[in-house]
């Protein structure tokens, strides 16, 4: 009786011990792996995700790395990353300086994504936000030397919205005008033709992810003039207007004339000549 | 099987070599034909299937996804479309007909490397590898679907070999062949048949379906059993075989039950009393159907 509940306890002990071994062991491999997937998940800013693509976190937890994305897009612009390239490996990217999205306006890579990774909710390519075109180097874009170049601007799909040109003076030679490429946010699909076509030996204009290419105002701040209009008027108390203590025949104009002399009043202390007052008291000399 | 014979040779030689290779033959044809349909459209243009093992569009009307990335992906808080919900109740239909584990050894690419791991490992004579549990694998399936729900991305995809192989072959090969190689060697001289039989939790998921699946081996005539232990020999999963094999004195009906088995069929090969035979879960009775063909001489 005894000889059994001892060979018992010892295959508790064993049946713990393994229990024990098993789980710490799948413990470690859930480290590892959490602790990889911390950098593996870390996209690298030239990489750019198909139009459509959810936030890059639930991109993660809904893309199934198919490929179906990258099978139906006609200009060969996706391709899946490779086990021991930067971007979380099986997921579909593109880099805009290689090959940009041509944005079909049937958005093929949507319609074959299974899992909705890619929204299925996005219907017109114009809306969509793979990222953001940014001038990142003024010092090198020949447009802010002078010269006249607007490849950028001419190759944009969405024409003079997404980029303008700004005229500004061109202040080395006087007498020409700047033609700056400024973009728009509102416009901007992110399709990368713009960095593509870029005549530099390295873009000076980049497609950035939108986290990285866009600012953001803190929450509290009020713009007074966005403001005003909205109310349609001023939000606070008008001004008490400050009294000058004016010699007679003086006013103040607070539109902004400044102070006004009366013509028909006494003859000022000055006159019209600055250099009258300068000399007085000097008459005699 | 005699000492230094190797398993299979009693049924070579009563069956011939085509007969105690079928089930094999077939199976490596199975998954080399699946492969073969991935790899048609980018290597020929026959576009027959696109995509992975993961998620597929055949002839552009048949999607298939796989239930086990669906179940994560739920899990991370995405809600699929329609058409993965579609392709991962029809691959959960397909395998519950099938045997779940069918996916592992009839469709699986990383069965190939282990196969081969395994045979080597016999043919070198290695002994004394470590041994995992064999629940080891429901650990990790358990800590797959938790590092899903907890990271709310598809953690496993990331080193998952099974989809990485597939992928690879597929879109590119990168560092992946040096992941088939670890699981080689790792097979090979870590842990005989580690991978697929104690650790893969995509074999585990598969092993659940498995309890439930129809189609099955069956030791329907068990009563010709000369204990030469050849299919314990070949079996991946070797401990699915005793309950049926040697039930009949515990009143355990002939069909392997267990839902580690992944229907590989290497058991009919290799047996040369013909004890094995593909069967279903209903054909359970204790009675054998063959009891009356016991008399049959090999």
């Amino acid at each position: 009786m005894s000889d059994s509940n001892d060979s018992m306890g010892v295959s508790r002990r064993r049946f713990l011990g393994d229990m024990a071994k098993t789980a710490c062991g799948v413990a470690l491999l859930g480290l590892g792996v959490g602790l990889y997937s911390r950098q593996a998940a870390s996209l690298p800013a030239t990489a750019l995700r198909p139009p459509g693509a959810l936030a890059e976190e639930d991109f993660l937890g809904a893309c199934v790395r198919c490929g179906l994305c990258v099978r139906d897009c006609p200009f060969d612009t996706l391709r899946l990353s490779q086990l021991g390239e930067e971007v979380a490996n099986g997921t579909p990217y593109f880099v805009a300086r290689e090959v940009p999205c041509e944005m079909c306006p049937d958005i093929p890579c949507i319609k074959a994504c299974p899992t909705g990774a890619l929204d299925h909710g996005l219907t017109e390519i114009d809306d969509s936000r793979m990222g953001l075109a940014v001038v990142v180097d003024q010092e090198s874009c020949i447009a802010f030397q002078g010269l006249r170049c607007e490849v950028c601007y001419n190759i944009c799909p969405i024409r003079n919205e997404a980029i303008t040109l700004e005229l500004q003076h061109n202040t080395r030679s006087g007498k020409h005008a700047l033609f700056i490429p400024v973009v728009h946010s509102e416009a901007c699909t992110g399709c990368g033709k713009c960095e593509k076509a870029c005549i530099l030996e390295e873009a000076a204009i980049k497609v950035l992810p939108l986290h990285l290419a866009k600012g953001m105002l803190g929450k509290h701040y009020r713009l007074g003039w966005k403001e005003k209009e909205k109310a349609g008027g001023s939000l606070v108390t008008p001004d008490q207007q400050h009294e000058y203590n004016l010699p007679e025949g003086m006013r103040y104009d607070y539109e902004g004339r400044g102070l006004i002399v009366d013509e028909a009043a006494t003859p000022t202390p000055f006159g019209d000549n600055p250099l009258d007052t300068l000399k007085r008291g000097r008459e005699g000399l | 099987m005699q000492p230094g014979q190797r398993p299979g040779s009693e049924a070579i030689a009563g069956k011939g070599w085509w007969a105690a290779h079928r089930w094999l033959l077939l199976r490596r044809a199975a998954q080399l034909s699946i492969l073969a349909l991935f790899l048609a459209g980018p290597w020929f243009g026959l576009w027959i299937v696109k995509g992975t093992i993961a998620s597929s569009l055949t002839l552009d009307v048949l999607p298939l996804t796989d239930p086990y990335l669906l179940l994560q992906m739920v899990l991370t808080g995405h809600s699929p479309e329609q058409a993965a919900l579609i392709g991962a109740l029809i691959v959960l239909v397909f395998y519950l007909l099938v045997g779940g584990r069918v996916y592992c050894s009839w469709v699986c690419p990383v069965n190939l490397v282990t196969d081969a791991a395994a045979w080597l490992h016999q043919r070198l004579g290695i002994r004394h590898t470590a041994q995992f549990r064999r629940n080891t694998r429901y650990w990790i399936l358990g800590l797959t679907l938790l590092l899903a729900l907890v990271s709310g991305t598809l953690l496993w995809e990331l080193v998952n070999p099974v989809s990485i192989v597939y992928r690879s072959l597929i879109f590119g090969v990168g560092f992946a062949w040096l992941l088939v190689l670890a699981i080689f060697l790792f097979d090979l001289f870590v842990s005989r048949r580690g991978w697929c039989s104690h650790l893969c939790p995509v074999g585990a998921f598969y092993s659940l379906l498995g309890h439930l699946s129809v189609l099955r081996v069956s030791a329907a005539a068990r009563e010709r059993c000369n204990d030469c232990m050849d299919c314990y020999a070949v079996c991946p999963e070797p401990q699915v075989i005793r309950p049926a094999l040697k039930g009949a004195e515990q009143n355990t009906g002939p069909v392997i039950m267990s839902g580690n088995c992944t229907n590989c069929g290497r058991c009919i090969d290799v047996c040369s009393k013909d004890v094995f035979h593909v069967s279903t879960r209903f054909n359970n009775s204790t009675t054998s159907q063959f009891a009356h063909k016991t008399e049959v001489t090999p």
